[in-house]
């Protein structure tokens, strides 16, 4: 008989992700992912004044306040049609990739590294040979003996003082822990490293951004910066010099180590390589547009059906009729009323709560297809699109992995033989989050000369002012972002906003059922999931955590009464 | 002398941005010296770890979720603020209490930390606080300021503000 586990976040007021799972013969055979808050922030921009919406919808979520903010002024730009001038494109292209970079590292290290990395193992680790290793593997400036060591011993002060602080409530010792001790310790110093380096990239956001943690220099028409080589105050050389800094070290830290770790931790997991498949057909937008009306871009976008790369379809411009016309929103597994896809300009947000239907409706997220069909978005889709259109540095970083962890896993007795086919899984979507990373830094030094060179050229617009037409205009914002394709649809009447619908990459891939009674994402990749506890589903925050979840993250209360943040129940 | 004045929440989710507001209010109402820094964190998460590493005080204003009816004023200090970081489904519910348990492991804990919190009304979407919020904003922004006061920084009210 069919045993249900509900992993449901319980504190926190309203909760937020909830999934539930049926296991048979210890594989899941059944599978609901539902988003336990509503949100309906976009009525709250309803009346608006368009100009105003990002400084709004950058407060949406916690995570991704620069990916909302910037979604906004795209979409209020492509219905006014307005042009960005390339300074300002380039500006925000090195807020894009910061952001993205730094939220790559933290996704990896601190929130989800801990599925697959033991941290009291590694205090059984030899330091020698953890360095030995870590060393024969990468060039990175920090993985030394002493180094180790002292990682090691830091680890040991907080187990002995049980103050585990942020490593309390690991599964230490669960069975599906495989990394021997060494291992654990190198990913160990390296989760500690990142939290230092993850705050570089951040300080680039800052400085573009005008302020921390929410930016402050975008405008409907391009960026608020000026820029004056010889001043003090604003953009000049010394600020970029400063930047070009802050970019060298996290290149360095990516490229040495969190490519390097995602294959020696991935070459121990290769069975993860054949689980968490899920929905195939894949769509990422393009994005770091280079000219003034969006139509060249230095990442590649489109959509791939059924994994084959070689039906991939690109996405061109900001204006592409096959994205703007592809995207539908069912609601039919939802608790909101009307059943019929409805286009995002069409969207309707109107509440229609019921309990927990298996077989109904049992979620706040709406159920987004493109072309009719659900599809993967994040990291993987946006790797496997950009191999696909032939990115060099995409494919350079794609093959470095996989050469590495193919020899790591034949260093310690595998077979290797681990491929680009092996994307299509839950392991698969960690790697491509990490050759991403590593193409966002290629990209960082790429726009910084870019912006450079432009500035050196005499130009220094960084802004065209928008005026608003009578009568009813409609526009798409869409970004690439760290989660996957986000899109934000205004529709603007007499200078005013007459509906707003942010489509979030989450809800691409934490939707219901749609319309067809076909699963999302996160339903579909967890089919066939092993679970050998059920108590302690493990497995099933492995493929959940690999899509990077960020769910209802915009409540930010400080709860004192301790509860336990994810309530695991076997029914 | 450095000391972070710090308020957290969610301004489209009515009183969860009480926070946000009270701090808004003091660079509105006050001049802040030297030594201080009054910062709208929003909803951040990650991003607020350098701001918040080291500080020598640490002043927070949230809304906290103690059991308590809507309305009940908070003051928490030091070790009371609850530093967790718990396995979350979605881990990007990132809040201040995680942060702290991150500087615990790096040793960057502000030597002192002092939470005001108050339970909110309402957490309906609307961008506006509740009135019975509203009526508590000044008690929040009051105990602000007498703490600060206790730290040896007495704020000078801005002139030609009638608040």
């Amino acid at each position: 008989m069919a045993q249900r586990i509900v992993v449901d976040p319980v504190t926190r007021i309203e909760g937020h992700l909830r999934i539930d799972v049926e296991v048979e013969n210890g594989k899941v055979s059944k599978a609901w992912s539902s988003g336990q808050m509503w949100r309906g922030i976009e009525q709250i921009l309803q009346g608006r004044d368009p100009l105003d919406a990002w400084v709004f919808t950058q407060r949406i979520c916690g995570v991704c306040t620069t990916v909302h903010a910037l979604a906004s002024v795209r979409s209020v730009e492509n219905a006014l049609n307005l042009e960005v001038p390339v300074n300002a494109q380039l500006i925000r292209n090195l807020i894009i990739t910061a952001h993205g970079v730094h939220d790559h590292i933290v996704h990896f290290y601190h929130l989800s590294a801990l599925d697959w990395v033991d941290i009291v193992s590694a205090l059984d680790a030899d330091p020698a040979k953890a360095a030995a290793l870590a060393e024969s593997l990468s060039s990175w400036e920090m993985n030394s003996v002493h180094e180790m060591r002292k990682v090691q011993e830091k680890l040991k002060g907080f187990v002995n003082s049980g103050q585990l602080g942020v490593f309390a409530n690991g599964y230490w010792g669960h069975s599906a822990m495989k990394l021997p001790p060494e291992v654990n310790l190198i990913a160990a110093a390296h989760y500690l490293q990142a939290l230092e380096i993850q705050r570089e990239a951040n300080k680039i956001v800052t400085i573009l951004g005008g302020k921390t943690p929410h930016i402050q220099n975008l405008a409907v028409g391009g960026v608020t910066n000026s820029i004056n080589m010889n001043s003090q105050s604003v953009l000049n050389m010394e600020r970029l010099v400063y930047i070009k800094s802050l970019i060298d070290k996290l290149e360095s830290f990516v490229k040495n180590a969190y490519l390097v770790d995602l294959a020696a931790v991935g070459a121990f997991y290769t069975d993860w390589a054949g689980y968490g498949k899920g929905v195939t057909d894949y769509l990422c937008v393009p994005d770091l547009p280079t000219d003034a009306k969006g139509t060249k871009f230095a990442m590649p976008g489109g959509y791939i059906r059924n994994g084959d790369l070689s039906t991939f379809k690109p996405i061109t411009s900001f204006q592409d009729e096959f994205f703007k016309q592809g995207v539908a929103e069912s609601s039919k597994h939802s608790w909101y009323t009307g059943e019929t896809p409805l286009h995002p300009w069409d969207g309707e947000t109107i509440p229609n709560y019921d309990d927990f239907n298996d077989e109904g409706q049992y979620s706040w997220i709406k159920s987004p297809t493109f072309q009719g069909r659900p599809a993967q978005v994040g990291p993987l889709a946006n790797v496997l699109c950009m191999a696909a259109a032939g990115h060099e540095s995409t494919k350079t970083h794609l093959n470095f992995l996989v050469d590495t962890l193919n020899t790591v896993n034949k260093m310690v007795g595998g077979k290797g033989g681990v491929g680009i086919e092996h994307l299509h899984s839950t392991l698969g979507r960690h790697a491509a989050r990490a050759v991403r990373c590593a193409v966002m830094l290629d990209e960082l030094n790429a726009q910084w000369q870019m912006l450079v060179n432009n500035i050196a050229s005499g130009d220094t617009d960084t802004y065209n002012r928008p005026s608003f037409p009578k009568g009813e205009i409609r526009g798409v914002g869409f970004h690439e972002a760290p989660r996957g394709v986000l899109s934000h649809w205004c529709v603007i009447e007499d200078g005013k906003i007459k509906n707003y619908q942010a489509v979030v990459p989450s809800t691409w891939n934490a939707g219901p059922r749609n319309a067809k009674d076909e699963p999302g994402p996160y339903e579909a990749s967890l089919l066939g999931n092993p679970v050998s506890n059920p108590e302690s589903p493990l497995e099933v925050l492995r493929t959940v955590h690999s899509f990077d979840p960020c769910i209802a993250c915009a409540i930010h209360m400080v709860d004192t009464e301790n509860n336990e943040i994810v309530k695991v129940r076997a029914l | 002398m450095s000391i972070l004045v710090l308020g957290v929440g969610n301004i489209l989710l009515t009183d969860e941005g009480i926070g946000v507001r009270v701090v808004e209010a003091l660079e509105q109402r006050y001049q802040i010296p030297e030594g201080v820094e009054v910062m709208d964190g929003g909803t951040a998460g990650m991003e607020l770890l350098s701001s918040i590493a080291s500080r020598e005080h640490l002043i927070l204003i949230d809304a906290v979720n103690t059991g308590a009816a809507p309305g009940t004023l908070v003051k928490l200090q030091d070790d009371e603020v609850p530093a967790l970081f718990k396995n979350k489904i979605s881990p990007h519910q990132l809040g201040i209490s995680d942060l702290l348990g991150v500087l615990t492991v790096t040793g960057e804990m502000p030597k002192k930390m002092t939470l005001f919190g108050v339970v909110p009304f309402s957490l309906d979407t609307s961008t506006e606080l509740s009135e019975s919020m509203r009526q508590l904003l000044d008690a929040l922004l009051e105990a602000t300021v007498t703490e600060l006061a206790a730290q040896g920084v007495v704020l000078e009210a801005r002139v030609a503000e009638a608040s």
